[in-house]
């Protein structure tokens, strides 16, 4: 019973902002609806018993990227705080896409039974992850890192000015 | 003189041909040649009627071709009849020869005028030598060419023009009726020679309703040549031409070309079922005898006075030939040929001094012109019939023989022969007793190449009567006759009586014209609408006009309607569909094939206006598509 | 009633249906990005979700979900390095002004 209140309490956190992100015509205030957002996907996170991957969550999403997207809006022109022209003329058309599959995904979602199983929430650790990185999962873990390392370098090359 | 006696027409034809090429430069403008070839053929013919041919007969003949299996030949006959016709036509040739000396002097065209008559002579005399019907034809239609050329002399002069077309197209209607009973007869015989037919009709081989077909259609050109009721139309307007032409064409020699047909080929008349053909003949010469000398009386020109008279005299002739009177017609055309050739010669000297036709103009011209007064006078006797001129003693043989075989016929002989005089002096007083009418002429007597030649025919006019006069076994006689028609016995009575008329219508002529003791204005007022009817010379013209002139334009006018709407119309039909199918094609090449083509390009143009929404340039438009495609890719998932 | 597998399936189809529209109607280059983050996140939800119900004893949809993180934040760093080099040769951040290659 309280598991489903703060589940709707969380979803709504999720979801509202995630609306403002789509449809507000200040770039800023979609860039900060984003943080709610993400805040309420680290409560679903922690809802679903995983508490390392909710840390993550704030820590990279709602911390780093969120930042990164304002720094870049103010360094563009979206900073500038001119009032343009927010959305495209695609609008009914993506709208029609985004109710389309919504459909579509949904049907899958209620026509197949989920071969869910009534164990009740496991003991997730850091240690249980970190081990699973480090042993079944540690080509991942490493081309991962590799990613970061290009991604970084890359970044750094192509942002930089040219004189 | 009788082996070669085919060159005597040839001598005109000579003359003709060496006129013709050199002309101008001939002695005389050519008219001595053609005197002189004239001449040549005179002397033979009288040669010839010197010899003497009672009964007898020569004959020579070539084949030129055959048709249908049958020859064709040409050749000559002489005999009483030849040597007759050759004396008439080369004298009176000659002598009016001469004469047109004098009458044609300063015309423009002197050596074409002696051209043209050498070329009728020859014609004329070969159609009297002809022993067969295609020479004859042949001489009959080259005659009658002459007489257009000659007609239409004077061509500028457009009456002369009509009057020339007019005489053509008349005689060619009987030319026409001619030759098919020349068809007729060639096709039943097989021959065109006399001999050959004559003896079929008499050995019984022909004969019967066609022998009578084929003479009435032989009958039906000397009506059109001899100017007989109903194609005597064209010899009045005839007068145009020169009047030495009227006088050897229109008088003595080619009008008397139809009376030579039907005494050469008597015997297909005579030989027709109850002589039907000879009545025929007879009857229509009567009618054209007292009709013409009836219209005579009113005319006013001179030679439409004499032309008139030809009509008449012709019709005698016909008639005494239709009554049996075999020997007495041929007599009488001897005898018309040289009076009225005297008449129209003296006629020709009148208009030559007074320079009109018109004889209310005249008068006074006997102290002026004593020699054409006496001459004339004479030949007035002699058409009168006033013994012992010579035209008494032929006209009285024709009566007689009508007198023995056809009473009505008579009765209307003696009429016309009271008309006759009448007419003829009735012109005499006009023109020759009392003073001149015209005030502006000065008449003088004719250059003396006129006067000799109507001297000359003056004294045959008087005396050549009594060569074949009745009361005796005249030599006219031993040359021509029939053998089944008995010799002519002369009755004092009958020609008793004719002589009375006769002086009785000149009596009557003075009464009225010399005398005045009826006036003529009197006479007009009685006569009323007979008066009308004669000015009008019957309404014979008008007739013509109306049915065989109209009807012939009518037709024509519809055949070039039918030219012109049927035929053209069929053509411009034609074109027109052509026309209408050539713009169903442009319709076709302009939207069909014109609307393929420019359909591909149009759907190309299309087509890439759809196309190149595929690459905006855009990120949000290939977003949208990938997003789409995905969908479909889901969709796929579900629906299998 | 507990909540299940499809509420947090459901939450996580909406999330991302959100995130597909503002990637296909925002003009702003930058907010095309925040819709690909949102749309990874539901990705995000729906791999710890399915981890917790279907197999809760492995981690390994967790392993998955933070490795995704990882990338995302690797993707989002280049994507707005590349947007910051676009802007200063293209003078705008608008998708729907940059539709020629040269300029």
């Amino acid at each position: 019973m309280g598991e489903l209140a703060a589940f709707i309490i969380l979803a709504l956190v999720t979801l509202i902002p995630a609306v403002v992100v789509v449809t507000s015509k200040n770039i800023v205030r979609s860039a900060l609806s984003l943080i709610p957002t993400f805040l309420g996907v680290t409560g679903i996170y922690i809802l679903l018993s995983a508490e390392f991957v909710a840390g993550i969550q704030v820590l990279i999403y709602a911390g780093a990227i969120t930042v990164l997207i304002l720094f870049v809006i103010m360094l563009t022109e979206g900073g500038t705080g001119v009032r343009v022209r927010q959305v495209n003329e695609q609008v009914p058309l993506g709208a029609t896409a985004a109710v389309w599959l919504g459909f579509l995904i949904l049907l899958v979602i209620f026509r197949t039974t989920w071969p869910v199983t009534g164990a009740g929430p496991p003991e997730y650790s850091a240690a249980t992850i970190g081990t699973a990185f480090l042993t079944d999962y540690v080509v991942v873990f490493e081309v991962t890192s590799l990613v970061l390392l290009v991604s970084l370098i890359g970044a750094t090359i192509i942002a930089r000015r040219e004189d | 003189m009788f082996e070669y006696a085919w060159l005597i027409p040839v001598f005109p034809f000579l003359a003709f041909a060496l006129i013709t090429a050199f002309g101008r430069r001939l002695p005389g403008q050519g008219a001595y040649v053609a005197i002189g070839a004239m001449t040549l053929s005179a002397l033979w013919s009288l040669g010839i009627l010197a010899r003497g041919t009672e009964g007898a007969h020569f004959e020579a003949n070539t084949v030129v071709a055959t048709l249908l299996n049958r020859p064709l030949e040409v050749g000559y006959t002489i005999d009483g009849l030849t040597a007759v016709m050759l004396f008439v036509v080369t004298v009176v040739g000659t002598l009016i020869f001469v004469y047109s000396i004098g009458y044609m002097h300063g015309d423009p065209r002197v050596p074409r005028f002696f051209a043209y008559m050498s070329l009728f002579a020859g014609s004329m005399l070969t159609l009297v030598l002809a022993n067969n019907f295609l020479l004859l034809y042949v001489g009959w239609e080259l005659v009658g060419l002459c007489s257009y050329l000659l007609i239409g002399f004077w061509y500028e002069r457009p009456a002369a023009a009509r009057a020339s077309m007019k005489a053509f197209v008349t005689t060619r209607i009987g030319d026409f009726f001619m030759f098919l009973g020349i068809l007729l007869l060639f096709l039943y015989i097989g021959s065109l020679n006399f001999g050959a037919i004559f003896g079929a009709v008499d050995g019984g081989a022909f004969g019967g309703p066609m022998l009578l077909l084929a003479a009435v259609l032989l009958f039906g050109g000397a009506v059109g040549k001899s100017a007989q009721v109903p194609l005597h139309v064209w010899l009045p307007d005839a007068m145009e031409g020169p009047t030495p032409v009227s006088a050897l064409i229109h008088a003595a020699t080619m009008v008397a070309a139809g009376v030579y047909l039907v005494a050469r080929t008597y015997t297909l008349f005579f030989g027709s079922p109850g002589h039907e053909a000879l009545t025929v003949v007879a009857y229509i010469g009567g009618i054209t005898a007292l009709m013409a000398a009836l219209i005579g009386i009113v005319q006013d020109d001179i030679k439409r006075v004499m032309a008139y008279s030809t009509i008449s005299q012709l019709g005698y002739m016909m008639m005494g030939l239709g009554v049996l009177g075999f020997t007495a017609g041929m007599f009488h055309l001897m005898t018309h040929a040289f009076f009225k050739a005297l008449l129209f010669l003296a006629a020709g000297s009148v208009i030559h001094a007074m320079h009109t036709n018109d004889i209310k103009q005249m008068g006074g011209l006997a102290k002026a012109m004593p020699v054409t007064y006496w001459t004339m006078l004479a030949g007035s006797l002699a058409l009168a019939g006033i013994p012992p001129f010579a035209g008494f003693w032929s006209k009285d043989a024709i009566l007689l023989e009508a007198f023995r075989h056809n009473t009505l016929l008579f009765v209307l002989g003696e009429l016309g022969a009271f008309i006759t005089a009448f007419y003829i002096f009735r012109m005499i007083f006009y023109t020759f007793p009392g003073t001149t009418r015209d005030p502006h002429a000065h008449p003088h007597e004719s250059p003396r190449v006129m006067t000799v030649p109507l001297i000359i025919l003056a004294v045959f006019a008087t005396l050549i009567g009594f060569a074949g006069a009745e009361f005796y076994h005249s030599p006219f006689t031993r040359y021509v006759a029939f053998e089944g028609i008995p010799e002519p016995v002369f009755d004092p009575t009958v020609a008793l009586l004719s002589t009375a008329v006769a002086g009785a219508g000149i009596f009557a002529a003075a009464a009225v014209y010399r005398w005045r003791w009826i006036s003529s204005a009197a006479l007009k007022q009685a006569a009323g609408p007979l008066y009308t009817a004669l000015v009008r010379k019957f309404y014979w013209d008008e007739f013509y006009q109306a049915t065989v002139v109209g009807g012939t334009l009518w037709m024509a006018r519809q055949l070039r309607n039918f030219d012109l709407y049927v035929i053209d119309g069929a053509v411009n039909a034609i074109g027109a569909v052509f026309v209408w199918f050539a713009r169903l094609y442009r319709v076709f090449d302009l939207y069909v094939i014109d609307g393929a083509v420019n359909l591909i390009g149009w759907a190309a143009k299309a087509a890439g206006g759809v196309l190149r929404y595929m690459q905006t340039g855009r990120a949000e438009n290939y977003l949208l598509v990938i997003a789409f495609g995905a969908i479909l890719l889901v969709m796929f998932g579900v629906i299998r | 009633m507990t909540v299940g597998l499809t509420h947090y399936l459901v939450l996580s189809t909406l999330l991302f249906c959100l995130g597909l529209f503002g990637v296909l109607t925002r003009r702003n280059v930058v907010a095309i990005l925040m819709g690909i983050e949102l749309m990874l996140n539901a990705a995000n939800i729906n791999l710890v979700a399915f981890n917790r119900y279907i197999a809760p004893g492995a981690v390994a949809g967790q392993t998955f979900a933070l490795v995704i993180i990882t990338l995302a934040a690797c993707e989002a760093a280049v994507g707005l390095a590349l947007v910051m080099a676009a802007y200063r040769t293209l003078e705008t951040i608008h998708v729907d002004e940059i539709d020629v290659m040269k300029w």
